[in-house]
């Protein structure tokens, strides 16, 4: 739509309102988080300051760099492990299946996982993985063990598979996008240039379809780095996790300068890697001309 | 389809791998709603409708669900009226800033939830709006905005200028114009929308869980129930979920195709 002319002022006031809204109860929330990172913890909550001690606590204290970095290890093992699942996928789903209708039908059955629970899908792993659980009687009725294994639930192992689960429709949806918009004579040509099926592949389709997996792991990626359900779910004493740090900084801690400072280290990541994604995806596009 | 080379028939058995990657979870669950046994084992025990009988039975199991309705219901209807005007706002106005609000309306999307939560939290304590199922209710509309402004700008993209045009020249009013060309057209997404918040405000847990107060949402219900441990009732709670959720899918899949 072109800029409306001439409209009257109550109906541009209206405009004014969701401005308002989003300034006062987001722009404001977020700035007085970062704010909050650099007060002081005193009893009985906090006292506004600007000092850097929170930081330093939060990079020197072995308590957090060791989860800080276990969780962007998970992250990491998540992301890389939901791209082999879902880039073959996404691949099959544009170049293998010739119907239509069978691909569209594909394709819904990898989204519709995202309507249902978030929370249900990863509690279902937990009656899966669980001691008694549904993986470990199948394995003894089965006759493949005699006691139950208790390797499978509360640990890190159960975090990355149930996060896998959870995170791989979002790496299929960005992928398929880029390889469905692969123009097919591009591949035909290739091939009729008498390039094998692997070169084509990476001379061709992996360059272009960079764009999707950067959206893909960039979402997986921070999803999962702050995700608030799997370890608390699966996760065990080894699975502590960045977001179980938060909510006891915010709870039983009573320490919310030093959680907030945590909360703005997150977000100046996440920011970060969603800048560095969309700078990759730009110098993908440039170069591809 | 035309004939496959052997790693595409290995691909068939790889892309049949992930979809029962996908679904046997929930499947289990549903399996185990049904199953007459307090510990989720195979064998199965045999069918049994008790689970569900005692979620009926729950009372505060339900008043959970009652609450999480509730809080759905209202953040939706708050986020579908900001949410549509900011679209047209950002589609028809150019105004110092215009950049800076588009993205914020849109952080909340790609941020891990607890930290809008967070965010929230210091600025309510702040402000003095307790926590609460209120306090939940414009967390969630808040966070939500971004779902509708992108559909619904998506959607305006397409409109036809000339058709509100159309309707200045024949002397309709702004408002008229937006009720009468502007809203039908833009109709499916508002639709659309409005169906994703309302799911992802019933499911949302990480910003619920730092704004809530002693009323809590079905998921904080079942997040701290399981934290002590598992019951079969939350596999029988969670199969109707399941359901309405596929419910909820076959109806916006009928509403959007009607439309078009």
């Amino acid at each position: 739509m072109t800029p409306a002319r001439a409209t009257p002022l109550a109906f541009s006031g209206l405009f004014g309102l969701p401005l308002l809204w989003v300034l006062l109860l987001l722009v404001v929330p977020y700035l007085l988080m970062i704010a909050v990172g650099f007060w002081t913890r005193q009893f009985p909550l906090f006292v506004p300051d600007f000092q850097f001690g929170n930081y330093v606590q939060l990079f020197s204290d072995p308590q957090y760099t060791t989860v800080i970095l276990r969780t962007l290890k998970i992250a990491v093992m998540v992301t890389a492990f939901a791209l082999a699942l879902g880039y073959p996928l996404a691949y099959f789903l544009v170049f293998t299946v010739d119907s239509d209708k069978l691909r569209n039908l594909l394709y819904m059955l990898v989204i519709v996982p995202l309507w249902v629970s978030y929370l249900l899908r990863a509690y279902t792993w937990k009656i899966i993985l669980g001691n008694d659980g549904a993986l470990n009687s199948a394995l003894i009725a089965l006759g493949v063990i005699d006691t139950p294994l208790d390797a499978f639930l509360y640990n890190q192992t159960a975090m990355v598979i149930t996060l896998t689960y959870i995170f791989v429709p979002f790496m299929v949806m960005p992928i398929y996008a880029v390889l469905e918009n692969i123009p097919k004579r591009l591949i035909e040509a290739s091939e009729d240039l008498g390039v094998g099926p692997m070169r084509t592949f990476w001379k061709v389709i992996a360059p272009l379809s960079l764009g999707g997996v950067v959206a893909g792991a960039t979402m997986t990626f921070c999803l999962a780095f702050g995700d608030f359900v799997a370890p608390v779910l699966v996760g065990g004493p080894d699975g502590t996790m960045v977001a179980n740090l938060l909510q006891s900084q915010f709870g039983a801690a009573l320490n919310w300068p030093l959680g907030s400072a945590l909360a703005t280290l997150v977000l100046i990541m996440v920011m970060a890697i969603l800048w560095l994604s969309a700078r990759l995806d730009r110098a993908g596009r440039v170069a591809m001309k | 389809m035309k004939s496959l080379l052997w790693w595409q028939k290995g691909m068939i058995g790889f892309v049949f791998g992930v979809l029962m990657f996908l679904y046997l979870p929930i499947v289990m669950l549903v399996l185990f709603s049904f199953n007459d046994s307090s510990v989720t084992s195979f064998p199965l025990a045999g069918f049994t409708w008790r689970w569900y009988q005692a979620v009926l039975a729950n009372e505060q199991m339900l008043r959970a669900l009652g609450n999480s309705l509730i809080v759905a219901s209202a953040a939706t209807a708050i986020t579908l009226s900001l949410g549509t005007l900011a679209a047209l706002a950002l589609d028809r106005y150019d105004f110092p800033g215009k950049g800076l609000f588009q993205n914020a309306i849109l952080l909340p999307l790609s941020l891990p939830g607890l930290v809008t939560g967070i965010a929230m939290l210091n600025f309510y304590k702040q402000i003095g709006i307790p926590q609460s199922l209120t306090a939940v209710v414009i967390g969630h509309a808040t966070a939500l905005l971004g779902v509708v402004v992108s559909q619904v700008m998506a959607r305006l993209a397409k409109l036809d200028a000339r058709q509100a045009e159309a309707s200045a020249d024949l002397g309709a009013g702004p408002f008229e114009t937006f009720r009468r060309v502007t809203l039908p057209a833009i109709r499916p997404a508002i639709l659309g929308a409005g169906l994703l918040s309302f799911t992802l405000s019933f499911d949302e847990i990480p910003v619920t869980y730092f704004l809530t107060g002693r009323e809590i949402t079905l998921p904080i219900y079942i997040y701290s129930t399981l934290r002590r441990g598992i019951t079969p009732e939350i596999n029988a709670i969670g199969a109707l979920i399941v359901a309405a959720s596929i419910g909820l899918i076959i109806l916006s899949v009928g509403l959007l195709r009607d439309r078009k």
